[in-house]
């Protein structure tokens, strides 16, 4: 049986960011799931991710001290599927639709996160 | 598929609308709220309590708020529906009930909603889980959400921030011609543009209202609506479409379940987007209008901001858009589909007083819940 959030973090705290494939259908899924969406296939496997990408929508949150203020943006995958992250190693205002961007995982708190950086 | 396209073409009419308590209603409660309107309502269609055999409402903080606003007002509904596709859900009530009623398994609907977060604020705990993928961004709900599908369509149709004003001023002006909308100082581009800015593209000036109100509709068939006191409205279509629930897994960042819904509505009335005198489509923030007007096909995909430029949905424009002052001027509790179906009842009443169209023969008004998730449309017509 598959614990699709728990064995995803797992992973990530091995530092490997890991997606979903179905070996019947080839296709990719992210968030992880029981089956793949739209066909039902449930021969999902985790395989690990280019960690490639492409920004798909940028939106800046603006705090009153500009310096706390941040980026959140969607990010299309090599394989397929899109996912909410962060640019960081960027100015917050340099972020752009269309940048190439590769994965990173870093320690938020106590807690590792999947994020990226310009490619 | 039938004629129809799946629904009673003005089989089922609105007899009774009212709203309650737009602005602040201090010192009560949301079901109080919620039931002042459903008398209101009532009061408006000549009907009583003792009429009412279904009821449909969404509670902003209970999540078994159907049993409460039936126990409340002392009702034995045989049809209960509290549904959780947030501001969408009335205009999915009025699909629903219209098929009740055409089946006969009831005989009036009453559908009502109430919320006061501004003089009575939340508890702490919400209706809705934080997504594990992504809370830990921290996009600000739901504006930033809104904000990134504003993001793409300009990056793919260069649609401006001043285009995105357009929608708020628009809706300024319409809210100071009615008197119960809650705010009605004048409002310019430029300070639309200079405004504080939340999540970019919007500024707080792109975001809708998060005041106090009511409001209430109530359905019967059409052929008892000609006993009602008031000029029964038809429904002529309502169709509703899911394609998700958080912005990461919308399919297309530019494209709406009103695609599917305002289509098929449009299909079961026999009118097309050409057709309509009033759109009061769902603004919770600027870009949701041009969205809706795209993909209920009042323009070309991508041409929502250029469609909304120089005044064209203000009064006097093209084509009258969310005449009450929209949730962007007048009033949004939370949940706002059912003001909507309220305004585009009294316009084509013709009670609509200084914001009166001249011609008012066809609504359509266009719910949205969650973010861009849930997309609903209702046709209306002055019967």
């Amino acid at each position: 049986m598959i614990h699709p959030e728990a064995e995803w973090r797992a992973h990530l705290a091995e530092g490997r960011f890991m997606i979903q494939r179905s070996r019947s259908t080839g296709g990719h899924v992210f968030y992880p799931r029981i089956v793949e969406p739209g066909t039902g296939a449930d021969d999902l496997e985790w395989v690990e991710a280019s960690g490639k990408g492409v920004v798909h929508a940028v939106t800046v949150v603006r705090k009153k001290d500009p310096a706390d203020s941040y980026n959140v943006v969607l990010v299309d995958l090599a394989e397929g599927p899109r996912l909410m992250s962060r640019i960081d190693g960027a100015d917050v205002d340099a972020v752009r639709i269309g940048m190439d961007v590769a994965a990173r995982i870093v320690q938020e708190g106590d807690k590792p996160l999947l994020v990226f950086v310009p490619a | 598929m039938s004629m129809s396209h799946g629904f009673p073409r003005g089989r089922t009419a609105i007899v009774g609308a009212a709203t309650f308590g737009i602005g602040r209603c201090p010192g009560v409660s949301a079901v109080d709220m919620a039931a002042r309107a459903a008398m209101l309502a009532l009061a408006d269609a000549g009907l009583s309590l003792a009429d009412v055999d279904a009821l449909y409402t969404s509670a902003p903080y209970e999540a078994l708020g159907g049993m409460e606003l039936s126990e409340y007002l002392g009702l034995t509904p045989k049809v209960v529906d509290c549904n959780r596709t947030g501001g969408s859900a009335f205009e999915v009530y009025v699909q629903q009930a219209a098929l009740a009623l055409e089946a006969g398994l009831i005989d009036c609907a009453l559908i009502a909603y109430g919320s006061n977060p501004a003089s009575n604020p939340p508890p702490g705990v919400g209706m809705t889980r934080q997504s594990p993928w992504e809370a830990p961004y921290r996009p600000v709900a739901p504006i930033s959400s809104y904000a990134l599908a504003a993001s793409r369509h300009m990056h793919l149709y260069g649609t401006t921030r001043a285009q995105l004003a357009e929608v708020a001023v628009a809706a300024r002006r319409w809210a100071q011609l009615n008197p119960e909308a809650a705010v009605r100082d004048p409002l310019t581009i430029d300070e639309v543009l200079a405004a504080r800015m939340v999540s970019d593209p919007l500024s707080v000036r792109d975001c809708c209202l998060f005041n106090d109100g009511a409001a209430a509709v109530v359905m019967v068939r059409a052929d008892r609506a000609r006993d009602c006191a008031r000029r029964p409205i038809p429904v002529l279509g309502a169709a509703h479409a899911v394609t998700h629930r958080e912005i990461s897994s919308m399919p297309d960042l530019t494209v709406t379940g009103a695609a599917i819904s305002g289509p098929q509505a449009f299909a079961q009335a026999g009118v097309t987007a050409a057709d309509i005198d009033l759109a009061m489509v769902y603004d919770a923030f600027t870009i949701t209008p041009i969205l809706f007007l795209e993909d209920l096909g009042f323009c070309p995909k991508g041409e929502g901001g250029r469609f909304v430029a120089d005044g064209a949905i203000a009064p006097g424009g093209r084509l009258a858009v969310n005449t009450n002052g929209g949730g962007l001027s007048c009033v949004h509790p939370g949940m706002y589909g059912l003001f909507l179906l309220v305004e585009a009842v009294r316009q084509l009443r013709g009670e609509a007083g200084e914001r009166q169209l001249k011609r008012a023969e066809l609504a359509v008004a266009h719910g949205n819940g969650g973010v861009l998730s849930s997309e609903a449309t209702v046709v209306l017509a002055r019967g």
